[in-house]
């Protein structure tokens, strides 16, 4: 393995692993076999694996996930790939209203240990029903973990906690990485879910960022730093289990909060992260909580418009540098 | 390929049957069993003792009994929200049932499910689902499942005559052909589509049987009064599902004797229909052959009592049983059994 991969290569890299270890592990999902994944996501899987374990299916989003969760129920360990997570709507009761309720509703009898993977966020110029960012689609349900590593390293580690976890997770990987390169994740490297990592220390503003807005938030320290504000960046990693003692605690030491998501401002997770933070961090704070998040439309094609409604560095520094004078 | 006929409304002839005069009497039981259930489900209901909704299964049980008898204990299920039949016929007692349709701990699900959700996962039954349609992709993937693992389970979906109308229905009809999975497909036609009949919103005869050439699924339609006739279907489909010849759909013929939940009188079906079925009530067709293999009235009379019996001593200990732990709202919605979102 070499010393530094793609985040691309890391999700087959992840999956693999686990293939490995598990047999009771098994992918299926839409060109993921002999074509490797539409995004190269699953390369060399079918070759390893065969097709015993790495299954095509058809374009079918309802099936992709409700047999997941029947093999889930029955002894099996499935990682289903839904290609863009805008296509979550198609599959929705799924991740909405069987997947998350089955062990409760049962009075626990049953657990649904699946991971499903999709393709997420924008920046590629995909439109608006490929680009979106949905994070905050699976925040709304009770009963789904979710992962959304920013790193290729992480997308390892939380792929093997994911894998291995009996709960449900919805494992978001970003479009906009896949081509980001980082330090491979040496041999057993785990990263439990629910753990968030301090990506840059600083000491007079908390940016808290998930997947792609890591490192934009990176960049926008950066920046900052030459302007002599001190920026640190919480990378969450999952947004369930959140891990809101480690941005209470960031808070605590900067008090301020920057809070930057590429889905909408409207519902998005930032609300919920700020709403914790005002009900327990209000002391904490010597400026209003801002949240730099998507407009509230649809992704627009053009680079010049997608730019306008995404975050960027430039609206990331420009927030920060505001509240920082505040 | 086309849908084998093996039975329709109205038929009255009845084969011999392979099903011992034993066998037969037992299955009878448990039939009446879910019948005196339900029946005591609907009278719970008005008596104020049942919240929410239930969708009765009474007329079903026939579909239940003797797909369940043709299936292995390890064999999976997966139901409807009118599922109560299903769950009875897998194992789970009048008790447990009504406790849960009454709000209490000792309920099948803890009273966290309620009656469209009744679920028995130690005896294979791995759900009731009330988005229709749903779980038909879940028993394919039971299916894929038992092949991954090579165990010779097989999964059944049951599913009503409206879930052929929704996409999941064919997703998963399509999928577990093209991935020869050991999984049936049983369509309890019982004509409507909650309040409106099936035939109105469907472009074929037979919602379920007439799908299945489109996928090259073979498919039987009969009739799912009669309880040995179903067992035989059943018995041939899981026999072609374990062997690994693929699924199979199959359309059980029915009628509800309920409406289609609580609030539905069913004033919406003409009293001639009405009559023509009540006259084939499964339980009616079950003593006719009972009669034909020469077992004596007074050993059905004896199953009789001995449901009204039992389903009497399980009302009664439902009535009796404790509500829910309150402490139980927040637990099991993650493996670990707690609900923690945060830290």
């Amino acid at each position: 393995m070499a010393d530094v991969i793609t985040y691309r290569e890391a999700v087959a890299d992840g999956i693999a692993r686990e293939l490995r270890r598990d047999p009771s592990v098994v992918c299926l999902g839409e060109d993921i076999g002999a074509a490797g994944g539409v995004f190269k996501t699953t390369a060399g899987l079918f070759e390893e694996f065969g097709k015993e374990r790495i299954w095509d299916t058809p374009i079918s989003e309802q099936a992709i996930l409700g047999v997941a969760m029947g093999a889930a129920m029955t002894g099996m360990r499935p990682v289903a790939e839904i290609m863009f997570s805008d296509f979550f709507a198609c599959c929705w009761d799924y991740l909405a209203n069987e997947i998350p309720k089955m062990r409760y509703m049962t009075g626990g009898q049953v657990t649904v240990p699946l991971v499903v993977r999709t393709a997420n966020g924008g920046g590629l110029g995909f439109g608006a029903q490929h680009s979106q960012a949905v994070e905050n689609w699976a925040l709304a349900v009770p009963g789904l973990k979710i992962a959304a590593p920013s790193t290729p390293a992480d997308v390892v580690g939380l792929m093997a906690a994911a894998i291995r976890s009996d709960d449900p997770v919805v494992f978001f990987e970003h479009k906009g990485l896949f081509a980001s390169k980082g330090p491979a994740a040496p041999e057993g490297h785990v990263v439990e879910l629910g753990q968030a990592a301090v990506a840059r220390e600083g000491t007079d503003v908390t940016l808290v960022a998930l997947a792609a807005t890591v490192p934009l938030a990176l960049a926008a320290a950066d920046r900052l730093a030459a302007d002599g504000v001190s920026a640190e960046v919480v990378d969450l990693r999952c947004l369930v289990p959140l891990d809101m003692a480690t941005v209470l605690e960031s808070v605590r030491r900067t008090s301020r909060l920057v809070i930057v998501e590429e889905n909408p401002y409207q519902g998005g997770w930032g609300g919920t992260v700020a709403s914790v933070v005002a009900d327990e961090g209000f002391e904490l704070l010597d400026a209003p909580v801002r949240r730099v998040a998507a407009a509230c439309v649809p992704l627009p094609f053009a680079d010049v418009l997608e730019q306008q409604v995404i975050p960027t560095v430039d609206t990331v520094t420009a927030a920060v540098s505001a509240l920082a004078a505040y | 390929m086309t849908a084998t006929d093996t039975g329709s409304a109205g038929a009255t002839d009845r084969g011999p049957g392979a099903v011992g005069a034993e066998e037969l009497l037992a299955l009878y039981e448990q039939m009446a069993l879910i019948r005196r259930t339900e029946k005591a489900a609907h009278d719970l209901f008005l008596a104020g003792l049942v919240k929410g909704t239930t969708h009765l299964a009474a007329g079903h049980e026939a579909v239940a009994v003797g797909a369940s008898a043709a299936l292995r204990p390890g064999d999976y299920v997966f139901a409807t929200y009118r599922g109560h039949h299903h769950a009875m016929a897998r194992g789970a007692s009048p008790e447990e049932c009504l406790a849960e349709l009454m709000s209490k701990g000792t309920g099948l699900c803890g009273a966290k499910g309620g009656s469209m959700h009744l679920t028995k996962a130690s005896a294979g039954m791995l759900g009731s689902y009330a988005i229709v349609g749903a779980h038909l992709p879940l028993a394919a993937g039971a299916a894929w499942s038992a092949k991954l693992r090579d165990s010779g389970q097989v999964a059944v979906a049951f599913f009503g005559d409206g879930a052929t109308n929704i996409g999941a229905f064919h997703e998963a009809l399509n999928l577990a052909a093209v991935w020869s999975l050991p999984v049936l497909f049983i369509c309890e036609n019982n004509l409507y589509m909650e309040y409106t009949p099936i035939g109105d919103v469907t472009a074929v005869a037979n919602p379920a049987a007439d799908r299945a050439p489109a996928y090259g699924l073979p498919a039987e339609v009969l009739d799912g009064n009669d309880v040995v006739v179903v067992k035989e279907v059943v018995a041939r489909a899981a026999e072609r599902a374990r062997a690994g010849d693929g699924p199979t759909v199959i359309e059980a013929k029915t009628y509800r004797h309920f409406g289609h939940s609580r609030t539905d009188p069913a004033s919406y079906r003409p009293d001639e229909e009405v009559k023509q079925w009540l006259s084939r009530d499964p339980l009616d067709i079950a003593r006719a052959r009972l009669d034909d293999l020469g077992v004596p009235a007074e050993r059905v009379a004896a199953a009789d009592e001995r449901v009204a019996r039992g389903v009497e001593e399980a009302v009664a200990a439902a009535k009796a049983a404790p509500g829910p732990d309150p402490a139980t709202a927040l637990t099991d919605v993650w493996a670990d059994g707690g609900s923690a979102w945060r830290t």
